[in-house]
This record gives structure tokens, C-alpha cells and sequence, in this order.
């Protein structure tokens, strides 16, 4: 049975206490609005992107401690990155949150692996994928994602819903 | 009132321990924790006694009914209509053709927003709901006043979340045509004075249905006592299965209302040419039935009305009271709806922990809660808060759950400290 108290580790409350890059960019080149309308769960994220590299990121919303916690750490892994690796992040963010990836095997997530434990818990995989799903659509140039609609390309069934 | 209930109430205690033997699933374990099931108005659980009914049914009865002559066709059909005369008794229907059998509360209240709504009411006339309703309450009358280009109007809560009666008084106008109301709010627990609100919508002669999904478990219900003209709930609510609820109508309106689906078993005779519907409830109830789902909810408010709907309720007071006291006592916590008279559900906010991370860390302890907005969001705008953690009551609840719930809300503090 999921131990979910794995999941509200130390680095998990840290970032959800004091999340960093909190706040929005107000020159960004790059913005979305991310919403699960199944919690209520909402969050934006700004981007500044230039020479497809990551130079500014930043997010701010309500949400949960797993999400917000979620959308820190991400801010901090993909800052500086270029936009073709930061793709590959969030490609391997929501295998690992839905138990596709092989968190021994090889990735690029550090220490994004403390939400692995989230697959255990079907009900708030959406919770730590929400700002993923939103940098996705920030680059992709889509206004606001959902974790509940059909064309989002980073759509999927999660946990079986 | 039956033997059973005379007994409960003549040693004036309630034996909780006797009532938690008969249900089977509160022996489970959770994350190894003993099972501390508080999410009663979402569904409640089913005693060992519906259980048996239903294996009983599938077992030795079953076949479909109102249509072959054969032994257990006759069998499944008595055993159904019986379900049906005891849930007229459950709510003290007049007739037992009030009884319509549907698939749950939210089906009930789109079979009048069909059967009655779309014949009987028309551009510019007016639908009153309040701000309390469920969603299942709210979306059926918003898609029938887009259809037909009607109204919907709100009447308000104030800050305990009680209904502002007078504000409800002053939306009825020449063109209200409808009301529907919540008997229970699920969100806050809230029990609105059905009596007095249908009385004031007969006064101006405009029909009142009632959501009674969150008080047919917890209160006694009398729908000729209340007076409405509709009163629609479900059964997993109320110890029975899913798949089965109940609308009650008033037998003059149901004959009026159109079909809500069409098919067998609704009909009297059928060509290509003409074909004319069946009388009522029969006209409601179009195709096979969840014969076993219903016959399981006769069973359910068998049990019920043996332990006593007044007992419950009484049990389930004290039982509310000492979780608002001692919820009420921890530093943080914050409860929403505080009406003066509510029924078996408390919501919460613990300040600075999001209701989700509330829910997942007391399912660490065994304790199911509800965290969300219930299906009701209008209710969590009103509070301008985005979700609640809802623990929610049921008879077979003990004291000593109510003291869980307030240690497992202590262990989510500590970890967000």
C-alpha cells in the first residue's frame, strides 16, 4: 500500500513552505495558466526564452503542497535549460509520476525523484504534474492548460481515471 | 415507529457497538490503521443484512419483472413493488405510484427537469434555486433555461450558512415558475426549513422539489409532513446499493409530466403509428430496472426503520456536537457552515495545509474524509475558499472516531509546522 508519508518528505515541505521563484515575470515571452478543475488547483507560469534557452522562469497560484512543492522544483531544474531538454523533463517528470519510468534506470531528474511516490497515489498524480502539463503548454505557446482536456498534448489517463 | 426503535429509545443509550457488528467493512484495515470511515455523504457502507438480501435475490429470485408469467418472474416482480411500498412507508408517500425508482438523486432531479421542466416551463419564466445546491441541482435547470430561454435565481446564505430566508421570499415574481431546494446541504451540513420554504412557494402556487440525497439518512422524512411536490435522494447513501434511488411526486404532477425516456415497460401498446404510455410510476421507469439495487434499498430502510430514523438522528446530534467542540478547540482549524441546525457533516480548513495534503496524510491514519468542493462550488465561492476537508457521520460512527479524526488533524499540523 502507498506510504504516502514518503511523499511529504523534508525537500517536499521545504519548497512548499518557501517555494522558490515565486512571483510572475512580467517581460515573458512565454505564459500559461494551469488549472485542475477536479480540486481546483490553479497556477500560472512565465517564462522568459531566448536562443530556445530557458533564461527566466517563474510561477505562482493555489494549490496543493505536492503541487506547489511540484512547480518549485521545477522552476529550479529547468531554469537555464535549453528548451529541447526541459521538454525532456517533463516527459520523464509525468513517466515517473505515473509509474512509466524506471527511476533507477537512466533520467535527467535528480532530485525530482522525491515525488516518485506520487504513482502510489492515483488521486494526486494530477497534483504534481499541473505545473509540468503548464510549462508544456508556456513553451508550446498554448494560453492555459487543464489537466482535464482532450487536446492537451500532455494529456493522458492517469491512475486509470 | 417499529419495536426495535421503542427499545432504543426506551433504554434512551444507543447500542453503536451492535450496529457497527452488522457491517462487514468497518473490520478493514487502512495503512494498518483500524478503518475510520467519516465519508458518509459521498456513500455510506451497507449492513451484513442488505448484503444478504441482495445474494438472497440473485440467488433464488431473480428474473426480469412485469413481464413473463413464469414462477420467478412473479417472484422478482413481488419482491420489487414490495421495495417500492416500503420506501412509500420510508418517506410516508401517500400512494405507492408516488414512488418512481431511478438510478440515483442526480437521475431524479433530471427526470423532472424533463418530464416537467421542459413541458411546463418556458422563456422568460423564472427557476429558483439556493446557493446550497449540489451541482446535481444546479446544472439540469441551467441547461433547461438555456433550452428554453428561462431564469435561474439565487437565494443567498449568510456566513454560518444558513438560508436568508426573506431573500428567498423576495425572488418569487410573477414568472417563478419552479424551486428547487436542498433539504441538507452536503458541503456544511446545513438543513434548510423545507416546510416553511414550500409553503411560502404554494402561496404564489409554484411547484418545489426537494434534494433530500444528504438528509433521507439522517432525518426523518415526511414528504406529505414537508409538503413538496417532488423529493428525490439515492440509495447508496442510505445503506442500500448504487445504481438505485427514489423520486417521490406528487401523483397529480407525475401524470401531468411527459416521459423522461422512452422505451419498454413505459408503454401501454405501441405501433408505428400511435403508442400510449403506461401509468405511473411505470411511465418513469422505461427498460429493465436495477431490480436487485432496489429490492437491496427495500432492505436498507427495513433496517433503518428497525433501529429508527428519530434514534439516528439523536445519535448522530451528539455525535456532530462533540466533533464541532473538539474540532472547534484545535488551533488552525477552521469550520465552515455553522448553521444552527445541521446534520452529520462537518467541514474544515486547517489554516496554511491545502484540504488535499489534509487527505492524503489522515488516509495515512485509516481515516477517510472527502476533501474538495463537494460538487458544490457555488457553497466554496460563497466562503471564497477553493476546497474543504469534509468528515461526514453515519450511525455507525463512534465517539472515539469523532477523537481520531482530532489526533489525525494534530498529526497533519505537525507535519506542516
Amino acid at each position: 500500500m502507498a506510504d504516502s508519508k514518503s511523499l511529504y518528505q523534508e525537500v517536499i515541505l521545504d519548497h512548499n513552505k518557501r517555494p522558490r521563484n515565486y512571483g510572475a515575470i512580467e517581460a515573458a515571452t512565454n505564459k500559461a495558466e494551469g488549472h485542475n478543475p477536479l480540486c481546483g488547483d490553479h497556477l500560472s507560469v512565465t517564462l522568459v526564452v531566448e536562443d530556445e534557452r530557458i533564461k527566466a522562469i517563474a510561477f505562482q497560484g493555489e494549490s496543493c503542497a505536492i503541487c506547489k512543492a511540484s512547480a518549485s522544483m521545477m522552476t529550479a531544474a529547468v531554469n537555464g535549460k535549453t528548451r529541447v531538454d526541459a521538454e525532456t523533463l517533463i516527459e520523464e517528470f509525468r513517466d515517473m509520476a505515473m509509474g512509466k519510468l524506471d527511476v533507477k534506470g537512466t533520467h535527467h531528474l535528480g532530485r525530482l525523484t522525491v515525488f516518485a511516490g506520487v504513482r502510489d497515489l492515483p488521486t494526486r498524480v494530477k497534483c504534481a504534474i499541473l505545473p509540468w502539463h503548464t510549462l508544456h503548454a508556456a513553451l508550446n505557446a498554448v494560453p492555459v492548460a487543464s489537466t482535464e482536456s482532450d487536446d492537451d498534448p500532455m494529456h493522458a489517463p492517469i491512475g486509470g481515471a | 415507529m417499529s419495536a426495535a426503535a421503542l427499545k432504543v429509545r426506551a433504554a434512551g443509550t444507543f447500542d453503536v457497538e451492535r450496529v457497527r457488528a452488522d457491517f462487514p467493512i468497518l473490520a478493514l484495515e487502512v495503512e494498518g490503521k483500524p478503518l475510520v470511515y467519516l465519508d458518509n455523504a459521498a456513500s455510506s457502507q451497507m449492513p451484513q443484512q442488505v448484503i444478504d438480501r441482495l445474494v438472497r435475490y440473485q440467488r433464488t429470485e431473480h428474473a426480469n419483472i412485469h413481464r413473463a408469467v413464469h414462477y420467478l418472474s412473479e417472484t422478482a416482480t413481488r419482491a420489487y413493488e414490495e421495495a417500492r411500498r416500503k420506501l412509500q412507508c420510508f418517506i410516508n408517500a401517500r400512494e405507492e405510484r408516488e414512488v418512481v425508482f431511478t438510478s440515483g438523486t442526480t437521475e431524479s432531479i433530471n427526470l423532472v427537469m424533463h418530464g416537467y421542466g421542459r413541458k411546463f416551463i418556458g422563456a422568460g419564466d423564472e427557476i429558483i434555486l439556493t446557493t446550497l445546491e449540489h451541482h446535481s441541482n444546479i446544472v439540469p435547470w441551467q441547461m433547461l433555461a438555456e433550452e428554453k430561454g428561462a431564469k435561474i435565481r439565487v437565494a443567498p446564505i449568510n456566513d454560518a450558512g444558513e438560508l436568508l430566508l426573506d431573500e428567498y421570499e423576495k425572488l418569487f415574481s410573477e414568472r417563478t415558475r419552479f424551486v428547487g431546494v436542498t433539504h441538507v446541504s452536503n458541503a456544511l451540513g446545513s438543513i434548510n426549513p423545507v416546510r416553511r420554504l414550500v409553503e411560502i412557494a404554494h402561496a404564489r402556487g409554484v411547484p418545489v422539489l426537494v434534494d433530500g440525497a444528504q438528509a433521507a439518512p439522517h432525518l426523518k422524512v415526511d414528504v406529505q409532513d414537508l409538503g413538496c411536490d417532488f423529493y428525490a435522494f439515492s440509495g447508496h447513501k442510505l445503506c442500500g446499493p448504487t445504481g438505485i434511488g427514489v423520486l417521490y411526486g406528487k401523483a397529480a404532477l407525475l401524470e401531468k409530466m411527459q416521459p423522461f425516456k422512452g422505451g419498454g415497460d413505459m408503454i401501454l401498446s405501441v405501433s408505428f403509428e400511435k403508442t400510449t404510455y403506461n401509468g405511473i410510476p411505470q411511465k418513469f421507469e422505461a427498460g429493465t430496472p436495477p431490480i436487485a439495487a432496489a429490492i437491496g434499498l427495500g432492505a436498507a430502510v427495513d433496517y433503518l426503520s428497525a433501529i429508527g430514523m428519530e434514534a439516528i438522528a439523536a445519535y448522530e446530534h451528539d455525535l456532530l456536537a462533540h466533533a464541532t467542540a473538539l474540532l472547534g478547540s484545535i488551533p488552525g482549524v477552521r469550520i465552515i457552515g455553522t448553521a444552527q441546525h445541521k446534520a452529520a457533516v462537518l467541514s474544515f480548513v486547517l489554516e496554511g495545509v491545502h484540504p488535499h495534503d489534509v487527505g492524503t496524510l489522515l488516509n495515512q491514519e485509516g481515516i477517510a474524509v472527502r476533501t474538495g468542493h463537494h460538487c458544490a462550488q457555488p457553497v466554496m465561492q460563497r466562503f471564497r475558499i477553493p476546497a474543504t476537508s469534509r468528515a461526514s457521520f453515519a450511525f455507525f460512527n463512534t465517539h472515539a472516531e469523532v477523537d481520531a479524526l482530532a489526533a489525525g488533524i494534530r498529526a497533519v499540523q505537525k507535519v506542516f509546522s
